[in-house]
């Protein structure tokens, strides 16, 4: 399996403040891989880094063989990275449909309306919101929001598509649907990097973790040991609560 | 689609009538019909930049009076008429397309305020480049031949068919790409971008056409008025006049513009004819008034309410006085 996105020492420091430094990793065609650390430690940087939102201060990203480090955000999007964002962002007073559509015509393989209206459709049909194509994207639940974003970025017809957290704010059945919904995406050969804090969630879907910390790649690897390794439960808990919780491993 | 067919058919009655003024009206009614088109083309291109895209430009009196300019001296240089406007036309267009590329960058407030020093820093160049110019003093325009009613006639016909162009701009740029991608751009420029859309492209051709016909209209205008200067080429007032009609009619639809210049022109000049010394004043207190209660325009008015309320309010009178009996 070939690299289809690689990032290789990428660095960005805002002012003297070093967001993320020195993340090198590969992901391969078809994976799910998940990206995890504490508030703050840089991942929804690392994302905006990867689509050209921030400039990188040091390093490369490479794209299918090809260098992209200097990309801009919609470059990106026709390139096949796309990416949903923490903050639902849809096009408010617009129909769900033609939110989809946007997504089709001008990042996505559509060239006229009427093709992107119809691959718009599809994609819709997919994530479950086939019956609220016509209602204004401002009216639609946050579970469903999270779906238009999903929707919106499929009709990109992605290659990689980076996840910025869209399990948040989302209660314990709608996370179940949106991890279904999220397989049913990779099974389709897309390429996952899934971003979250809640490690409970990316655990049972990873097949891979990284796990950033204070902008610096701390720990990579399968989902289990990962869990297990110590700089990453000290990340989670602090140094102090790292030890108790040793303690009590060891003594139980 | 009824409303649309209702809607066009209405357009061509008003286009047919403004048409039809130079053999059915005196020569003040030509010009108010004159002054209508010019104004429905600035709106309708301002709609493109403001009403589509979102971005609240005060450069049309820049790009009025570059189209004065252009055209005056192209002229009194021997180029010929259609030429001279059409080099009016492209020359503002590339003025924009390059300007944008640099104050597009702004946005909201800072661009409108951008935009508007443009205006401002255009009209100083022309006054203080008086070999080039004229400077202060002005430009006389060669005339246009032929007698008075013949040359308004004339100029009425070139300003509808600017009109013209410019609403089947609207209406190509509504339906197709660009005016999707514009849509987007202006309710949320970010998603806009990470879904595709080569945004800063988009934006400056937006703004190229929101230019274009009003270099043309401004070229007519010169040669229509056969004298430019700096202070009337580039007014203020114009720059906020063409936002105000397209805001009065309805931003961002097809034929708001036309309805927005259309009223306002008229009650310009019902107030000027009727309270010489209040017009303004009063003028203004419509605008506030219509910003306030009719923010989405005239033409988004929920005319079927309006019109059910008003037969309730007549029957309600109509039973009164028989209950009284």
């Amino acid at each position: 399996m070939s690299a289809m996105l690689r990032l290789e020492r990428v660095s960005k420091a805002f002012g003297g403040i070093r967001a993320v430094s020195n993340v090198s990793f590969d992901l391969s065609e078809g994976e799910i891989v998940g990206l995890i650390g504490p508030n703050g430690a840089g991942k929804t940087t690392l994302v905006n880094l990867i689509t050209g939102v921030h400039p990188l201060t040091a390093g490369k990203v490479v794209f299918a063989g090809q260098d992209v480090t200097r990309q801009k955000p919609y470059q990106a999007a026709r390139r096949g990275l796309a990416r949903t964002f923490q903050i639902v962002q849809p096009f408010p007073q617009m129909t769900v449909l033609e939110n989809v559509a946007a997504g089709a015509l001008f990042g996505g393989a559509a060239d006229t309306m009427a093709e992107a209206l119809a691959e718009a459709r599809r994609e819709l049909a997919f994530v479950g919101l086939d019956r609220l194509a016509d209602t204004p994207a401002a009216s639609l639940t946050l579970p469903n929001r999270k779906r238009l974003e999903l929707a919106k970025s499929l009709a990109m017809r992605p290659k990689v598509l980076l996840l910025d957290e869209v399990n948040a704010g989302l209660n314990t059945g709608e996370i179940d649907g949106a991890l279904d919904l999220i397989r049913q995406i990779a099974a389709r050969g897309i390429t996952i990097l899934i971003i979250e804090h809640l490690m409970k969630v990316v655990l049972s879907i990873s097949e891979r973790i990284l796990v950033l910390h204070h902008g610096e790649l701390i720990a990579e690897g399968e989902p289990r040991a990962v869990v297990e390794d110590e700089r990453v439960i000290e990340a989670y808990l602090g140094a102090k609560f790292a030890a108790r919780f040793k303690q009590e491993a060891a003594g139980a | 689609m009824p409303r649309r067919a209702l809607a066009l058919t209405g357009l061509a009655a008003w286009i047919g009538l403004l048409a039809a003024t130079p053999w059915i009206a005196d020569n003040y009614t030509v010009r108010v019909a004159i002054t209508i088109a010019m104004f429905s083309a600035m709106a309708l291109s301002w709609n493109f930049i403001g009403g589509f895209t979102g971005y609240p430009s005060f450069s049309t009196a820049a790009f009025f009076g570059i189209g004065c300019y252009v055209g005056a001296l192209a002229q009194r240089n021997g180029v010929p008429l259609v030429l001279a406007w059409t080099l009016a036309t492209v020359g503002v267009a590339f003025f924009a397309a390059a300007l944008g590329a640099i104050i597009l960058r702004l946005k909201g407030h800072y661009f409108a305020i951008g935009s508007i020093a443009v205006v401002e820093v255009v009209r100083l160049i022309v006054s203080s480049w008086g070999s080039v110019t004229g400077g202060g003093d002005g430009l006389n325009v060669p005339l246009l031949q032929g007698s008075p009613d013949w040359v308004a006639a004339k100029v009425l016909y070139v300003m509808l068919a600017i009109m013209l162009a410019a609403f089947a701009a609207t209406v190509l740029v509504d339906r197709g790409r660009l005016g999707f991608g514009l849509r987007c751009i202006n309710q949320n420029e970010d998603a806009a971008d990470m879904v595709g859309i080569d945004t800063t492209r988009f934006k400056i051709a937006a703004y190229a056409l929101s230019a274009l016909f009003c270099g043309t209209v401004g070229a007519v205008y010169a040669s229509w008025v056969g004298y430019i200067d700096p202070t009337d080429s580039f007014s203020i007032l114009l720059t906020v006049k063409v936002p105000v009609m397209v805001l009065l009619g309805g931003a961002g639809t097809i034929f708001g513009p036309i309805v927005g210049a259309g009223v306002f022109v008229l009650l310009e000049e019902f107030f000027w004819a009727n309270f010489l010394e209040w017009n303004r004043a009063i003028l203004g207190g419509i605008i506030v008034f219509l910003i306030f209660f009719l923010p989405g325009g005239i033409l988004r008015l929920d005319y079927r309410r309006l019109l059910r309320r008003t037969l309730e309010l007549g029957k309600a009178k109509q039973k009164s006085p028989e209950a009284a009996e």
